[in-house]
């Protein structure tokens, strides 16, 4: 049948949260020097910039 | 026998102005537009004819109500070499990029897009006061309850039922949110209070079916205006999408939809997946990330989000089975169940492939790091440029350009469709119609050209196919009419 061809075992979710955190950990790390890099092309006055940024409604 | 899935994504951008004071979105979306386009084409005016935006799809045409009808008549307003629209739509510059065959092409038509508003942004710059940058951002919200659109459109034969397409159509598009969402800060429109949510447009869906595409917005929008033969042709005119950075995200919005749409014209799906309250499921999927809530169908039964999209993609499996498959559509299956894979067992494992997905990366990783709450402006502001089209500023180019987000379309192709049509749809004749002749074509559409040979009247060439006008079909044509008066001739127009 087709319908038991689409589905791969699925791992339980207890597997998944157990075998989350190293990868996020590490993860975080390299993300932390994506933000350095982020801080510099954000525009500045974040609140002011935010607040301003109003659109009129479209479709 | 389904037809093929012609289709195509008009996107509304929002827009701003640095440093100004009486900022006017539909001048400076004007002067965006103009400043960009070639002379030559600016002069072929936008033929209206066959326009009927107040055409309901269940039958009845309604009459316009003051304050709701479209308003873009008189604007700026152009055919670009590739085919495709361009312009002001509701105070927001609108691109609608030219028919596509098959959903890798929507993608690079619709990237190119992308690239043609940020160039219109260094082109405004030489006209604007220094300092006054024009600000343009491929998202659906500002934040303060207002939004803009992006909507698909999919050729439809017109035996189809309308009733069918609404009956299969509306759960598929309250779940795909789970794969098609950009990811907002907070909620808007009287939403229930939520810190991050998995889609931009989800708060906006007021009703299940209805014409408006402005204010109460329904799930199903009925327009009914096929720009092709209307006996044989609908044009469905999705409007529940968010606008997409990633180019995964396209794909399948795109294919999934495409596949679920050939299915219904097959009379191939039996099952009945209607949900008991559809407008409020719409805001359930989006106000939960971590994908897992159960929606409540109409038989009773409890599924969530990506349970219905496993059942979808059970059924679309079987049709390209046993019914019709195609290279595409392959492809389209096999990131499907990836994507569903990735959502049941961590969405964040998707962080390379959806901007929902990624945008709440980045945004967890400042709370993280800065002590931030959800109501932090510097969050929002995160939100906002995820989305800028200047690639140096864009936070989802960031992530491309070091390495976190994949791809699937490559540059040379995009830049490639910033001037030319695709090849295999009815947008090639259009496309090179203009290239070659734009001096003695008086208006164009979707669905016509009017040339001016010299002679009255002026000679109008319908294009109520959507299928030919391919280069196989008049490249030979267009090639051996040296003038439109030959071209029109040859044609038998």
């Amino acid at each position: 049948m087709a319908g038991e061809q689409t589905r791969k075992p699925r791992p339980k979710r207890e597997d998944a949260e157990a075998s989350k955190e190293p990868t996020t950990e590490a993860r975080t790390k390299e993300v932390d020097g994506l933000l350095d890099e982020i801080d510099e092309v954000l525009e500045e006055n974040a609140e002011e910039f935010v607040r301003s940024y109003v659109q009129k409604g479209g479709q | 026998m389904a037809l093929p899935k012609i289709c195509g994504i008009e996107t509304e951008y929002g827009i701003a102005l640095r440093d100004a004071r009486d900022f006017n979105p539909i001048l400076t979306s004007s002067l965006l537009i103009n400043a960009y386009a070639q002379p030559a084409f600016k002069r072929v005016k936008w033929d209206y004819e066959e326009e009927s935006p107040l055409r309901d799809a269940r039958g009845f045409d309604r009459a316009p109500a003051e304050g709701s009808i479209e308003e873009d008549s008189g604007l700026v307003n152009v055919i670009l070499p590739n085919a495709a629209r361009y312009y002001v739509d509701h105070a927001h510059p609108e691109y609608s990029s030219p028919e596509c065959s098959n959903p890798f092409d929507a993608v690079v038509w619709d990237k190119a897009g992308e690239m043609i508003l940020e160039a219109s942004i260094e082109a405004a710059r030489t006209i604007l006061p220094e300092g006054q940058d024009v600000l343009i951002y491929k998202n659906n919200s500002d934040g303060k309850g207002n939004s803009y659109g992006c909507h698909e459109n999919y050729l439809v034969d017109r035996r189809t039922p309308f009733t069918s397409l609404v009956r299969h159509l509306t759960p598929f598009f309250v779940t795909r949110q789970i794969f098609t969402g950009a990811g907002k800060v907070g909620a808007e429109n009287g939403s229930e209070s939520v810190d991050y949510q998995v889609s931009q447009r989800a708060d906006f869906f007021e009703v299940e079916v209805g014409l408006e595409t402005t204010f109460k917005r329904p799930i199903i929008n009925t327009r009914d205006e096929p720009h092709a033969d209307p006996e044989r042709y609908r044009r469905l005119h999705v409007i529940v999408a968010d606008s997409n950075m990633s180019e995964i995200a396209t794909f399948l919005k795109l294919g999934t939809t495409a596949i679920l749409l050939k299915m219904i014209e097959d009379n191939f799906i039996f099952d009945d997946f209607s949900l008991q309250s559809p407008v409020q499921a719409m805001r359930a999927v989006s106000h939960d990330p971590a994908c897992r809530r159960p929606l409540v169908l109409a038989d009773g039964r409890k599924l969530s989000a990506v349970d219905l999209q496993w059942e979808y993609l059970r059924l679309a499996r079987k049709y390209s089975q046993e019914v019709a498959s195609d290279t595409p559509t392959e492809a389209v299956l096999e990131r499907w169940e990836q994507i569903l894979e990735g959502l049941e067992r961590d969405p964040m494992t998707l962080v390379n492939q959806l901007d929902w997905v990624a945008k709440l990366e980045v945004l967890n990783a400042y709370r993280d790091r800065d002590g931030l709450g959800w109501d932090s402006s510097k969050l929002r502001l995160v939100d906002l440029q995820y989305h800028d089209v200047r690639r140096a500023k864009s936070l989802y180019w960031r992530l491309v350009h070091s390495g976190r987000m994949d791809r699937i379309v490559p540059d040379h192709a995009i830049e490639h469709a910033v001037d030319h049509p695709p090849e295999d749809t009815r947008a090639y004749f259009r496309g090179e119609c203009l290239r070659r002749f734009s001096p003695r074509i008086v208006a164009a559409s979707w669905d016509a050209l009017i040339f001016d040979t010299g002679e009255n009247p002026l000679r109008k060439v319908p294009t109520l196919e959507p299928t030919r006008g391919t280069r196989h079909h008049v490249q030979a044509l267009l090639d051996s009419s040296p003038d439109v008066a030959a071209l029109v001739g040859n044609l038998g127009a």
